[in-house]
């Protein structure tokens, strides 16, 4: 295959270009993991912090459990959810099904359980170190929450991290409930999925190098901001 | 106590407010004047879509979402009304579909057909073979390497009619030389030429893809490879949120004058996709 040289000057062609659909494909898939992400982060944080610091019957298996959810399969996740809300389904009046409402909530399903499980092993540490101080200085539990949650903020961050590059990746969940319609429902990975099966492999290449790119700038984003807060509290 | 010094939670703010912006701006997204197709994957990779739809969109302010999947799973996802129309290949489902009541009537749009595709060096000698039937026998006698689609989509049906033709059942030979992809038309052909293998592809999507390596077109003009489309509406009796009015007006321009000439007139390097063939165009 020769592709390859091909593809990353029509990446960098349409990257200068600007190329609207491409431009609209890059901001649905943004869009999409991003809200799901921040969904599944209130749902996971609450789950972590609850399971990290709560001990009651049956908590080791309930975290063996969300550790195994971390490997649920997206496909699975899509048809799940794409029985739920097709008009044959139990929400079927919701209308929702091959929208990005649909996307973001099979996105949503896939990421919880990342960030419940990372997050509660966070939490889980940081509180055996901070539990006697708790104790001793008579800490409420919501500001031991708060405390908890806020020292462990960048371990956090990296853990939401993680779940915006399972959801921004993955493509058997979104094809399903979104259906790759043209301007409504493609992102960058059904895009890819689409080129690829036009037998275009050189645009499909370009716009997984595109992709590659906007993780890189996520993540390049969080650190700056990470750096910057981190600055100014040493400051 | 720690303090929290401003710029953090100004950072933390800015990310928050871009998320819910993000968020909020999916929801206010309401139109109401689309339709959704349920289709077929050999007219999207055939590119036809592209070239016509817009031009519905602009006389008549009715965005058609094209769902592209394999026929079988077209006509369960239009049982589950998760469609307003159907635009499918596999007549005898099409017109089972209708007498069950899910669609209302069945019209043809257009055809064209299949062709069985191989490698330069043609290991079972079909090139130039006329029979679709007698060509399938002869690459299970040599056990030549063959990609089927095996996802009850319309081509894979139709492979299977001529396996039958050809009097062999190609199941027993699953995994060795006879090999299911499992996939959609453009992901078997690439399956096809990554394995060098034969395989059975509408001409639409053979013209319009793009990975064809040394890959020709070996067998073709058998009357039984013809290759017909018909579009259904889903019946609104069953499923009473059908955009029953704007589904009519999509197939009523479709198989009229204006849809036919454009099918006519959508080529790669001067060649049709597709003969506009309904009654009425």
């Amino acid at each position: 295959m020769q592709d390859f040289g091909q593809a990353f000057t029509l990446a960098f062609q349409l990257i200068v270009s600007a190329d609207p659909t491409l431009s609209e494909i890059i901001l649905l898939s943004l869009r999409v993991s991003l809200s799901a992400v921040t969904i599944a982060s209130v749902i996971g944080l609450s789950i972590g912090a609850t399971v990290g610091i709560l001990r009651f019957p049956g908590r080791g298996a309930l975290i063996v459990f969300l550790n195994a959810l971390m490997g649920l399969p997206p496909v699975v996740v899509g048809l799940l959810v794409y029985m739920t809300l097709s008009h044959a389904g139990p929400l079927g009046w919701l209308h929702l099904l091959y929208s990005p409402t649909a996307m973001i909530v099979a996105q949503t399903i896939l990421v919880t359980p990342i960030i419940a499980s990372l997050s509660r092993q966070v939490i889980e540490d940081l509180y055996r170190e901070y539990r006697e101080q708790f104790l001793s200085l008579g800490v409420p539990p919501k500001t031991a929450v708060a405390a908890l949650l806020w020292d462990a903020r960048y371990s956090l961050l990296t853990v939401a991290l993680a779940g915006f590059g399972r959801a921004v990746a993955e493509v058997g969940a979104v094809i399903i409930v979104g259906g790759n319609i043209k301007h409504v429902t493609r992102v960058m990975t059904t895009a890819i999925a689409l080129e690829t099966s036009k037998g275009d492999l050189a645009l499909a290449l370009a716009l997984g190098l595109i992709l590659i790119l906007i993780a890189l700038s996520v993540n390049t984003t969080v650190s700056l901001l990470r750096l910057s807060a981190s600055n100014s509290a040493y400051a | 106590m720690r303090h929290y010094p401003t710029p953090r939670l100004w950072c933390v703010r800015i990310v928050l407010s871009l998320t819910l912006g993000l968020l909020l701006s999916g929801i206010s997204q309401a139109e109401e004047r689309f339709i959704i197709l349920q289709s077929t994957t050999s007219t999207q990779n055939s590119g036809l879509f592209d070239a016509i739809l817009p031009r519905f969109q602009t006389q008549t302010g009715i965005e058609v979402r094209v769902v592209a999947v394999g026929t079988g799973q077209a006509l369960k996802n239009a049982r589950n009304g998760d469609g307003d129309l159907l635009l499918v290949h596999a007549k005898p489902e099409e017109e089972a579909f209708v007498a069950e009541g899910w669609g209302v009537k069945r019209y043809d749009v257009m055809s064209n057909d299949f062709v069985i595709v191989g490698s330069a060096d043609d290991p079972a000698g079909i090139a130039g073979m006329q029979e679709a039937g007698a060509v399938l026998r002869k690459i299970a006698q040599i056990q030549g390497a063959f990609i089927s689609r095996g996802d009850e989509s319309g081509t894979h049906k139709k492979e299977r009619a001529l396996w039958k033709i050809a009097a062999v059942d190609p199941l027993k030979a699953s995994g060795t030389w006879y090999r299911e992809a499992g996939a959609g038309m453009g992901a078997t052909l690439n399956t096809a030429v990554g394995m060098r293998a034969y395989t059975l592809t509408d001409r639409g999507t053979w013209l319009s893809f793009r990975n064809k390596a040394d890959y020709t077109i070996l067998v073709e003009g058998d009357p039984k490879l013809f290759n017909q489309y018909g579009v259904i509406l889903v019946n609104p009796a069953k499923h009473p949120h059908v955009k029953a009015d704007l589904g009519q007006q999509f197939i009523d321009w479709l198989v009229g004058p204006e849809g036919q000439s454009l099918i006519a007139g959508y080529t790669i390097a001067g060649q049709p996709l597709f003969f506009p063939n309904a009654p009425g165009g």
